[in-house]
């Protein structure tokens, strides 16, 4: 019996098996059987074609524009995303929750939306593009769109993940630290920044993760010009398209490979964050 | 505002921030939702109509209402037994469990529908066995489904799973102790307890669930019509230089993310206490 092999301590509760049944079987179906087919199928391709596909040229700048704009929107994302956080758990102002049930939009819009949404926006003759373009800032169908787009996917991860800490810190070590004759600007920095800096980073790291795979609200914005505004994932669709499916695979292998191990890296300051906050 | 004093900010100071902050997501968040409504009216309420009228817009709604229909209970289902046995148990490998549940949110959504080209497409593992036995998946339902369950597989789950830990087992031992069965047990003990979080839950799974876009463009063939969703049909509109019809398909979808941003909303301000990690 499975309880038996996996269980530590007996329990009254029963469904253990029914239940972890299910778990592994809609899991193993779902997930892992079609998963490992990314890596069975680029094994089966031999090194030297497996490079070939996975870090050609256009692959290359593929990835380099996906991670370098994900980094940069995780960037700015920490910035702003710190502000808002602060703004919404420290200062009230009126409509307020209206406010913070905004910062989840796009948890809830669907990228295809906000896509074509911020494409209207930044396009040479959109809201925002007119006033823009004259200045020379050119946003849409270039590499800057895809930041764009990543700004506003990645936002609610680094707020969602600071606002909590921000709210559980306690007055009383801001407190001393004023009574012991620092300024606002120390407290904040040596004070509150190291407190709140574990959360700070998994959220810029989620939000990273999140960026690195994005497709619909990019593809939009991006102009998808090879070599220079493409996107890893389209680049995949790109050559599903065209019938090419092993440079498809080892594409996507590089880049689950890569999440992976951005994941393990989330869980470990994850972990860490718990140990510093004591919980 | 508080007055200034040794720990707060001065007022000018709250004030500049305050304005950073509202300045920044009504750019960023504010100004692309009213496009997709403005957009959308721009030629008037009757092309307006006509676009989500039209025999093709139709189909797609049918079908992303499909898709949701099968994907979103199936997830339940799956996330309540993933968090009775991960939450009431003890067992070996938990974490690892956990982070494989959590795995799909680290998969590009582009990945997650090649994955099943590779099991289901014509030089997949599956592909030959599948035509010669005239079973569709691939550009059909079924593989729409399974990507979409694929996508919001940790939904459920990781909204259950803090909850149900936070809330123990000693109430499902009493109630089985006085000779309720188990499945009576879960029914008057469990479920009252994590109905709201279960809500919860299922209100993001579902929004992603009817959104989706890059995994199912790679598993649906793109057949208008017939295998389109909304996400999908939106596409073709813009792509097709059609943007008042794009956006007035895209306004449906922008309203249901509303309404589950409300719903959600609602659901943090009254039942705080009875979702996980929040109120505590």
């Amino acid at each position: 019996m499975t309880s038996g092999i996996l269980q530590r301590q007996p329990s009254i509760l029963p469904g253990f098996g029914l239940t972890m049944g299910i778990t592994v079987l809609a899991l193993s179906i779902t997930v892992l059987i079609p998963l490992s087919a990314v890596f069975i199928t680029s094994a089966g391709m031999g090194w030297d074609g497996f490079v070939a596909a996975a870090f050609s040229r256009r692959a290359l700048a593929a990835y380099r524009l996906s991670f370098g704009a994900a980094a940069a929107a995780a960037a700015i994302n920490a910035v702003f995303g710190l502000l808002t956080a602060w703004v919404l758990v420290r200062y009230d102002f009126f409509g307020k929750k209206i406010v913070s049930a905004l910062v989840d939009l796009p948890f809830a819009l669907p990228t295809a939306v906000a896509g074509i949404a911020l494409t209207a926006l930044y396009a040479p003759n959109g809201w925002l593009g007119r006033w823009l373009v004259p200045l020379g800032i050119d946003i849409a169908f270039t590499p800057l769109g895809v930041v764009v787009a990543l700004i506003f996917v990645g936002l609610p991860f680094v707020v969602r993940t600071v606002e909590p800490v921000l709210a559980d810190l306690g007055a009383d070590v801001e407190e001393a630290a004023a009574s012991l004759g620092a300024s606002r600007r120390q407290t904040f920095v040596r004070v509150i920044l190291p407190a709140i800096s574990p959360a700070l980073l998994t959220g810029c790291a989620l939000a990273f993760a999140r960026g690195v795979g994005e497709y619909g609200s990019v593809i939009f914005i991006a102009g998808n010009m090879p070599f220079r505004s493409e996107i890893a994932p389209l680049l995949i669709i790109v050559q599903l398209e065209q019938y090419n499916t092993a440079a498809a695979t080892a594409i996507a292998a590089t880049m689950l490979v890569i999440s992976f191990g951005l994941l393990f890296a989330i869980n470990y300051v994850q972990g860490w964050q718990r140990r510093v906050r004591g919980i | 505002m508080k007055p200034a004093t040794a720990t707060a900010e001065p007022r000018w100071l709250r004030w500049v921030l305050t304005a950073a902050a509202l300045g920044f997501l009504a750019i960023n968040l504010a100004l692309p939702l009213a496009a997709v409504f403005i957009e959308g009216f721009r030629k008037g309420i009757a092309a307006y109509a006509a676009a989500i009228a039209e025999p093709d817009a139709i189909s797609a709604l049918k079908l992303t209402l499909i898709v949701a229909a099968i994907a979103v209970p199936l997830n339940i289902i799956i996330g309540l037994s993933a968090s009775w046995a991960i939450a009431k148990f003890d067992f070996r490998f938990k974490p690892f469990l956990v982070t494989l549940i959590d795995l799909p949110f680290s998969v590009s959504p582009v990945v997650a529908g090649l994955i099943y080209v590779l099991l289901f497409g014509m030089q997949g593992w599956l592909g030959p066995w599948l035509q010669a036995n005239d079973i569709q998946i691939l550009f059909a339902v079924p593989g729409l489904v399974l990507a979409t369950i694929f996508v919001t597989f940790p939904f459920v789950a990781r909204e259950l799973i803090p909850l149900m830990q936070e809330q123990g087992r000693d109430e499902e031992e009493a109630a089985l102790s006085l000779g309720a069965s188990g499945l009576s047990t879960f029914w008057h003990v469990t479920l009252p307890n994590i109905r709201w979080g279960l809500l919860y839950g299922v209100l993001l799974c579902n929004a992603r669930a009817m959104g989706e876009f890059g995994a199912v463009s790679v598993v649906s063939g793109h057949i208008r019509g017939k295998t389109n969703t909304l996400p999908l049909h939106i596409e073709i509109l813009y792509n097709e230089y059609n943007f008042a019809a794009a956006f007035a398909v895209a306004s449906l979808l922008a309203g249901l993310a509303l309404v589950t941003l409300l719903l959600k909303s609602l659901l943090e301000w009254r039942y705080a206490g009875q979702l996980a990690g929040r109120g505590h």
